[in-house]
């Protein structure tokens, strides 16, 4: 099964490393465009919350009457709440009687509660400024609700008409909030007393900020989504740039190299590797450690003798001197096993404990007896048992004829 | 599925992987070994595929591919786990990514081997899990020592799902070795059986234990 198995991956490189097994994304309050009667704020709230839409409404209304909070959460979710386009119902919106009346509710509603605000407040009653500011607040309901029309018109193949009656109502919401600060101005303000000026240079100021709020809004929002599929571009070339350097070039070679086996299996089992450590360990540490440098000196084996050795390591260290003479001795059993081998795959298993770094080198080739092997014969005498002695360790052979060979070396770790 | 009669006995098992082609060689490596008395009765190729079949089949052992096309391997289990106490699954993927590794074991799998088993090696694993054993992998044993490391805060650690006793942590250790149970057992001198038994215990507490430096350490060792 070895070789098919490997071949076919059941990981979708086109998913970046990091996100690959990515959690379920909590749900986005949105406004939704369907069935709404004035931004959408109700029924996005009722189906994020999973309760009715009449249900919200109400709340909104008599959290309006009762001290005007209500008014200042529906234009906070208006704000910030994004439009959700549902290019199910946008084709054919029913523009009907009822939902006028609707419409007309709604903005009583927001008016009545925008006035008790206002009065809670401590600034209403005052009919020479309420009307004014009723008629502002109108004329700011109408601009941000087209410009939330000409949101969704870009999602849609816009007809004459509808662009023409767009134009109309940013106009008149345009008009409405001149008009009613132009009446705050003439009105009860007065201009010629010594605030006189600031407060006319705050009137227009804030008059300006809600005409032009919608369109600043859809910029930031515009400059956003378009950030964010510059970055998802920018992912997708280099997954699509990994992929051609690393698998494509592999899989070339091996077609070329179909009469060889070896180098295949060697090829494969490479770029198995390589790809693991791409999609596993995005962010690998350069600075070497004895898990690094193990997984290091593994694949070099594996890439010189065309052998699969699977490495397990538990804890990890820094590398000083002694645990370099380690990896040494290491690579040299590895080498050794590689030739002896056989198909099976070489274990090697290395834990790093706080007194000391253990590895044991595992084959399941033929084995032998350690004691009949002459001392010059034995190419682990000198590289591996001399090495970690030298270097205060120690090396074990462990054979027998039939069941393998492994090579356990110890090396402690100096205290740091 | 099959036009066979159901050979008694034999371990009745649904393969779960989302390539045809593995499906394939999976069946042949587990139909060719002559000795292995294993009946695959059932495929699928996703979550809901997946939960469907095993749910007409009851099999004793689900195959269960880690990547699946609807949630997973993980949703699978989460689906089918609570209420076939009697179905056993096995993970069975290339990934040896650690969260998949532990997801998938805390999700309700009794084992977990990579793809790069051999026919004989699989058939082997599919046997034990169905005799209600517990199947480690050298990389999964190696996981479980790194996780359950003796050098935690020995204050936070006082329930005995949180450690592991020195037997069962010298039997990891030779799993880790590459060691076959049975090579386990005579190198400990203990019986193939103990060290199912041990191997068992140590999948209980991996499943059970709330320690929190289990899925910490899983996520830690993304970033290394």
């Amino acid at each position: 099964m070895r070789a098919p198995a490997c071949a076919c991956d059941d990981r979708r490189v086109s998913i970046p490393p990091g996100t690959a097994a990515a959690p379920p994304v909590t749900p986005r309050l949105v406004r939704v465009s369907r069935g709404r009667l004035l931004a959408g704020v109700a029924r996005g709230l009722a189906e994020h919350l999973g309760v009715d839409v009449l249900l919200v409404r109400i709340l909104f209304v008599v959290l309006s009457v009762a001290g005007g909070a209500g008014v200042l959460m529906y234009g906070g979710f208006w704000i910030f709440a994004p439009l959700q386009p549902d290019p199910a119902t946008e084709s054919a919106q029913p523009v009907g009687r009822d939902r006028d009346l609707g419409m007309l509710l709604a903005l009583g509603s927001l008016a009545l509660g925008g006035a008790l605000l206002l009065s809670a407040l401590g600034i209403g009653l005052n009919p020479d400024l309420a009307v004014p500011l009723a008629v502002v607040g109108v004329g700011v309901v109408i601009l941000w609700r087209q410009a939330d029309d000409t949101q969704r018109e870009r999602w849609r193949t816009a007809t004459a008409t509808h662009r023409w009656s767009g134009a109309v109502r940013a106009g008149a919401g345009v008009a409405l909030v001149v008009l009613g600060g132009g009446a705050i101005l003439v009105g009860p303000v007065d201009l010629n007393g010594r605030s006189g000026g600031i407060v006319a240079a705050l009137v227009v100021t804030l008059g300006l900020g809600l005409v032009s709020g919608p369109w600043w809004m859809r910029m930031v929002r515009d400059l956003n989504a378009e950030r964010g599929a510059r970055i998802r571009e920018q992912e997708r070339a280099e997954v699509a740039a990994h992929v051609h350097d690393s698998v494509l070039h592999t899989l070339t070679l091996i077609q070329r190299s179909v009469d060889d086996p070896r180098e295949v299996a060697r090829l494969a089992r490479a770029q198995e590797r390589e790809l693991r450590s791409w999609l596993y360990r995005p962010r690998a540490d350069p600075g070497a450690t004895v898990t690094s440098e193990i997984e290091r000196v593994a694949a070099e084996v594996e890439d010189a003798h065309g052998v699969a050795i699977e490495v397990v390591v538990v804890g990890d260290a820094d590398l000083d001197e002694h645990l370099g003479a380690l990896l040494h001795a290491t690579r040299e059993a590895l080498v050794n096993a590689a030739k002896y081998a056989g198909q099976w795959p070489i274990s090697v298993y290395t834990e790093v404990e706080p007194q000391q770094v253990t590895v044991f080198v595992r084959d399941r080739g033929p084995g032998f007896q350690v004691q009949s092997v002459p001392e010059d014969r034995l190419g682990l005498r000198q590289s591996v048992v001399g090495r970690m002695q030298r270097h205060g360790g120690r090396a074990t052979v462990r054979s027998e004829p039939g069941a393998g060979t492994e090579v356990q070396l110890e090396m402690p770790r100096s205290s740091s | 599925m099959t036009d066979q009669p159901p050979r008694p006995g034999a371990v009745r098992v649904v393969l779960v992987d989302d390539h045809r082609m593995f499906r394939s060689g999976v069946r042949a490596e587990l139909a060719s070994a002559p000795e292995s008395a294993i009946e695959i009765v059932g495929e699928a190729e996703d979550v809901d595929s997946a939960v469907r079949v095993i749910e007409a089949e009851q099999p004793d052992v689900v195959l269960l591919d880690v990547h699946l096309p609807g949630g997973g391997g993980r949703a699978v289990l989460a689906a089918l786990v609570p209420r076939l106490p009697d179905v056993r699954f096995l993970a069975l993927s290339v990934s040896d990514a650690p969260e998949d590794v532990i997801s998938v074991i805390r999700g309700g799998a009794r084992g977990y081997v990579t793809k790069s088993i051999t026919g004989p090696e699989l058939a082997g694993a599919v046997r034990r899990v169905a005799d209600g054993d517990a199947v480690f992998s050298p990389r999964l044993a190696g996981f479980v020592l790194d996780a359950f490391a003796a050098t935690t805060d020995v204050a936070a650690v006082d329930e005995d799902l949180d450690r592991l006793t020195q037997r069962e942590r010298e039997v990891l250790r030779l799993i880790a070795r590459g060691y076959t149970y049975k090579e386990v057992g005579k190198a400990l001198f203990i019986s193939v059986k103990t060290v199912e038994t041990h191997v068992s215990a140590v999948l209980r507490k991996l499943q059970l234990s709330n320690r929190y430096e289990l899925s910490r350490w899983a996520t830690d060792r993304r970033l290394v």
